[in-house]
């Protein structure tokens, strides 16, 4: 059933990785990007590794994880790999026949890039996989909160990310729902053309979007009711405060960081 | 032969996961045809869960069904005709309407069974009388109508493929006091008209007294009992403990037989008490 997927991929914890700030931990997440990318050799590299290893031990999250967040990217990982192999020419070749030209630096390249992305997608899902995401979009709205200036409405923009997020399963139970009640009209979703199963989704989709629409109008009603009048002098029962944790987090990172740049410039 | 009968029926929401939680556990039942069972019990004592499976949407853990002495899930082909023969209508039904006339979405249903266009027009029409939809009404789009209407329509989405079996999951909740009579009434009429069987799900003793034969008590995923509503309502003191009632009337008139005001027999409709009432009237004249 639908209902089993796991939507929203946080896991409750109490580790020194949860509770960092979360918009220190947006912040750490960029630096950490930045970080793989001024690495520009395979040791440079190994500290991202390292980094990478070491903080998800820190935060208790299943090292099968690290396994999950990768697979979806598989196949852009083996891409990668592949055209790096095969189209970097420079350096001694191992290999050649006709087009196909395999050389040592291609080789390095390809595993360089893979490992480049693994750490990074490894890395940032550690972001979701210990911050709520109602948290996350509260400091995505603090982070961004300049903008206002410029009249970008972030508050706004935060508050429909929230809503989205609070409907995602809401809106699983009653497709669910939806789908059981066709069925037993005898809708037939299994069999059939490409063609054919996509018609069969409209009796789902349909009463999904009326009632999508209806959650829309009774929430609006209800924030209404509540007094919501948009971003402006809301005040917030969370406060997000800096703590010493959070130093302690921006020295760790700071000193991995600071050993990507002594390698770059002293172990050519 | 029972319309319905299940063996060891065993249904386990989230196997192997933290979350399990068994909703329906060996349940043994045999539905005869004809009847107008009511089906009983609290929240989330797997009232829902068990109907399910009475169609083929849910496949047992263990245990088996079988409709009309066929086993379910032997066959998966076999599921889609099953369908049809069991109808089933769920809560708040109004919510899957999705055509744009009445007309259309109650064909959905027979259209899905292959049956040839005059036989479709003769259904709903049918179905529609049966309901009290008229013609005017199956011309607009469902998004038009009220609640009530709404849920008629569903209903007779469900009707006019004139299964043998006929399940509600509470048809009248959400309702005001008259669309309430008004469902229930229509579904007893189907039920007298066709001499088909109707489950009727409910949180109502007053409408389960009222309008069925049977009644099948569900506890904490258990089938408590399977009976004549007389012998169930019977057990007030038993169903009470579960966190259900007995009709009002059948608690008035228990205590009046507790104050020594003796009527021997059980009292669960209003209609009976009145005449009991006149009866004792009489006697005293």
């Amino acid at each position: 059933m639908i209902k089993d997927i796991t939507i929203g991929q946080y896991f409750p914890g109490k580790s020194p990785v949860h509770r960092l700030d979360a918009r220190l931990k947006i912040l750490l997440t960029i630096a950490f990007i930045v970080m793989l990318f001024i690495a520009d050799d395979i040791k440079g590299l190994c500290v991202g590794i390292g980094f990478t290893f070491i903080t998800f031990l820190i935060s208790r999250i299943p090292l099968k994880m690290m396994w999950k967040s990768i697979k979806p990217i598989f196949i852009i990982i083996i891409i990668t790999a592949l055209l790096n192999l095969f189209f970097v020419h420079t350096g001694t070749p191992y290999f050649e026949w006709k087009f196909i030209k395999i050389t040592d630096k291609g080789v390095e390249t390809a595993v360089f890039m893979v490992v480049r992305i693994i750490c990074l997608i490894v890395g940032t899902s550690l972001l979701t996989y210990t911050t709520s995401p109602i948290d996350l979009t509260d400091a995505i709205e603090r982070l961004l909160s300049p903008l206002k200036k410029i009249k970008v409405p972030v508050h706004e923009l935060a508050m429909m990310m929230t809503i989205a997020l609070r409907f995602i399963p809401t809106l699983l139970e009653e497709t669910d729902k939806i789908t059981c009640a066709q069925k037993a009209r005898g809708a037939d979703m299994e069999t059939g053309s490409l063609f054919k199963r996509a018609k069969a989704l409209i009796p789902i989709l349909i009463p999904l979007f009326v009632s999508s629409f209806r959650h829309a109008e009774e929430l609006a009603l209800a924030m209404e009711c509540r007094c919501y009048h948009g971003g402006e002098g809301r005040t917030r029962m969370k406060q997000l405060r800096f703590k010493l944790i959070d130093l302690w987090g921006t020295l760790y990172l700071t000193c991995f960081f600071a050993g990507v740049i002594v390698i770059n410039h002293f172990c050519k | 032969m029972a319309i319905i009968k299940t063996e060891d029926l065993t249904y386990v929401y989230g196997e192997n996961t933290p979350f399990r939680k068994v909703a329906v556990d060996n349940v043994n039942l045999e539905i005869e045809s004809g009847e107008m069972v009511g089906l009983i019990g609290h929240t989330g004592s797997g009232k829902s869960t068990l109907i399910q499976h009475f169609n083929g949407l849910l496949k047992p853990n263990s245990g088996s069904v079988y409709i009309d002495g066929e086993k379910l899930w032997d066959d998966k082909a076999k599921l889609r005709p099953i369908r049809f023969k069991v109808g089933l209508v769920f809560q708040y039904p109004e919510y899957q309407l999705f055509e744009e006339t009445c007309y259309k979405d109650i064909a959905f249903g027979p259209k899905n069974m292959g049956l040839d266009n005059a036989e479709i027009d003769r259904r709903i029409k049918e179905v529609a009388k049966m309901v009290g939809i008229g013609s005017d009404i199956l011309d607009k789009s469902p998004f038009e109508l009220s609640g009530g209407q709404k849920r008629r329509v569903a209903i007779a989405g469900v009707m006019a493929m004139e299964p043998q079996v006929l399940i509600l999951d509470e048809p009248a909740s959400g309702l005001d006091p008259k669309g309430r009579d008004q469902i229930l009434g229509l579904i007893k009429e189907y039920h007298q008209q066709k001499k088909n069987t109707v489950i009727l799900v409910s949180h109502s003793m007053e409408d389960i007294a009222k309008h069925t034969t049977k009644i099948l008590v569900m506890n904490k995923a258990k089938l408590f009992c399977y009976d004549d509503t007389v012998k169930v309502f019977h057990r007030a003191a038993e169903l009470e403990e579960m966190g259900l009632a007995v009709p009002q009337i059948t608690r008035v008139f228990n205590r009046l037989r507790a104050m020594g005001i003796g009527f021997d027999d059980d009292v669960y409709t209003t209609k009976y008490a009145g005449e009991l009432m006149l009866r004792l009237l009489s006697k005293r004249k």
